[in-house]
């Protein structure tokens, strides 16, 4: 058995402006991970808060966050891999936890990104970049997106309409959510009428900044059932960093840190791609779905768009994808994603996902990435 | 000088590669070969992670070389704003060395196709700042 488990997750709304500070913010996820649960926080020995600081106000949020938690006197860090921060703080709390040197951890991810003016946001994304050699260009994550999506479709074919069909099914999800940001169902054409951004990435194949908050509960495994009847365990895990750099890229039609990470945790879990019942991937744009589908083995290079003309990413088809309405109904509080998308594994696999449950789930993998595929993260968590 | 007028925005300067800035300005591309082992570079490294030597040598990015990607990018971010609608890509050069940059203004969207041929040059623009673009062969 696997030693080390996810005994609580919980996540606030994702919202446009949330209108409250990012320490109440969190609350509202660390309340939602810790119902249910037989622990109070004074049983908690550690906390990783995730975040991508240039989007805060706040320096140093782990003290704050930790006060207002009343995690204090127990060790609060910070960890951050840009749009994969949680899920890289999933993999540290793994770590303390088998290392024993902790028997319960918490990671909580925030982001309030409604603090700043979109343009402003851009801005800091832009650094994102390597600020000598591409920043000064104008690079932002769209523009970077968008040259893997050209590429895509110079080499393989994919089309428009394709990535269009990504967004009308995680809206067709997005909007039984009740934690999403948007909650409209889009139309083909919808998506195809919508303004050109970075082409040939349009508005509705783009995510929108969002606020949010997230927290997962990690336990050691013998502790794990005291805690909760349903204990989630993490089987396998996966990490790795690309370039910064744009020009470093060896391929532009997959992302190397995510087809690297995928492999490290199929192969700790013992799994191929076809024994994965469910995943949430990183799909910040529509593109990255697709190029996800073929980093993590669901399709062969350049076959990804098959797996979504035949709906097989739906609920009901072979491999069910972001059935939760992904990052693009959601919306993408940065620091929150990772754990929003590991909470959606986790009440799939404990068959609470009450909006879509995939029948019979008994193992998970999250995929979460953070900039233009610097940091990837994959994750495999079984029932 | 650093890197101040390397861009439409800069956001830092100093740096033991600012030569790079003086070949720039000189009229060349240029990038890094380490002396002590021959590894290459781009973006161009001061000091070879490869055999930890920082005696690097200078040598030019010239030739004809192909598009791999592209996108025209609509909003610029802060600091960008009069540039949208401007082109980025990434071109690939002899020995295989891909460079970020923007497309110049010679070649219309309507002509462009990954695979299409490109040379690089340096480009000046508005207020002494200096960039390197692709361009039509």
């Amino acid at each position: 058995m696997a030693e080390v488990a996810i005994v609580g997750v919980g996540q606030s709304v994702f919202s446009r402006d949330c209108g409250v500070s990012i320490r109440e913010l969190s609350f509202e996820a660390f309340k939602e991970a810790m119902e249910g649960l037989d622990i109070t926080t004074g049983d908690i020995d550690a906390s990783i808060i995730c975040s991508a600081p240039e989007y805060d106000k706040q320096r140093s949020p782990a003290g704050l966050i930790s006060e207002y938690l009343e995690l204090t006197p127990k060790p609060s860090f910070y960890v951050e891999t840009v749009c994969s921060s949680s899920s890289t703080g999933l993999r540290v709390a793994w770590s303390l936890v088998k290392a024993g040197l902790h028997k319960v951890v918490a990671v909580i991810g925030f982001q309030k990104m409604s603090e700043l003016s979109s343009r402003d946001a851009a801005e800091r994304m832009g650094r994102g970049a390597d600020i000598i050699w591409e920043s000064p260009f104008g690079l932002t994550m769209p523009a970077g997106y968008a040259m893997y999506a050209r590429a895509h479709m110079a080499k393989y074919g994919t089309t428009e309409e394709h990535l269009a069909k990504v967004r009308v099914k995680n809206s067709h999800y997005g909007a039984a959510n009740p934690k999403a940001t948007y909650r409209k169902e889009l139309g083909l054409e919808d998506i195809l009428n919508s303004e050109v951004i970075t082409s040939p990435l349009k508005k509705f194949d783009c995510c929108a900044n969002a606020d949010g908050a997230s927290c997962i509960i990690v336990a050691r495994g013998d502790v794990a059932k005291g805690i909760t009847q349903v204990p989630i365990w993490i089987i396998g895990l996966g990490a790795a960093t690309d370039t910064m750099t744009m020009a470093g890229r060896k391929s532009l039609t997959g992302l190397e840190c995510a087809q690297e990470a995928g492999k490290q945790a199929y192969k700790m879990a013992g799994l191929k791609p076809q024994d994965i019942d469910v995943a949430e991937v990183h799909d910040c744009f529509t593109v990255s779905e697709i190029l996800a589908y073929e980093d993590l083995g669901f399709a062969k290079p350049g076959e990804g768009v098959g797996l979504i003309e035949d709906k097989q990413t739906y609920a009901d088809g072979k491999i069910p994808v972001n059935v939760d309405g992904g990052l693009l109904s959601k919306g993408h509080p940065i620091g929150a994603t990772g754990g929003s998308q590991i909470r959606t594994i986790v009440r799939q696999l404990r068959r609470q996902a009450t909006e879509a449950q995939v029948k019979g789930a008994e193992v998970g993998l999250v995929h979460n990435i953070g900039g233009i595929g610097q940091y990837g993260n994959v994750t495999i968590l079984r029932r | 000088m650093g890197f101040e007028n390397f861009g439409t925005v800069s956001f830092t300067a100093a740096a033991k590669a600012a030569d790079f800035m003086t070949h720039l300005e000189a009229g060349k591309v240029m990038t890094t070969r380490c002396r002590n082992c021959g590894a290459s570079y781009f973006p161009p490294k001061a000091d070879c992670p490869a055999c930890l030597s920082s005696d690097v040598d200078w040598f030019e990015i010239k030739g004809q070389g192909k598009l791999n990607t592209y996108t025209i990018v609509n909003y610029g971010p802060t600091g960008f704003e009069n540039d949208a609608p401007y082109i980025l890509a990434l071109g690939e050069f002899e020995g295989g060395i891909q460079i970020l940059a923007r497309l110049g203004r010679d070649i219309k969207p309507d002509d462009i196709k990954v695979g299409m041929s490109l040379a690089i040059s340096p480009v000046k623009l508005p207020d002494n700042r200096v960039a390197y673009e692709f361009n039509k062969v």
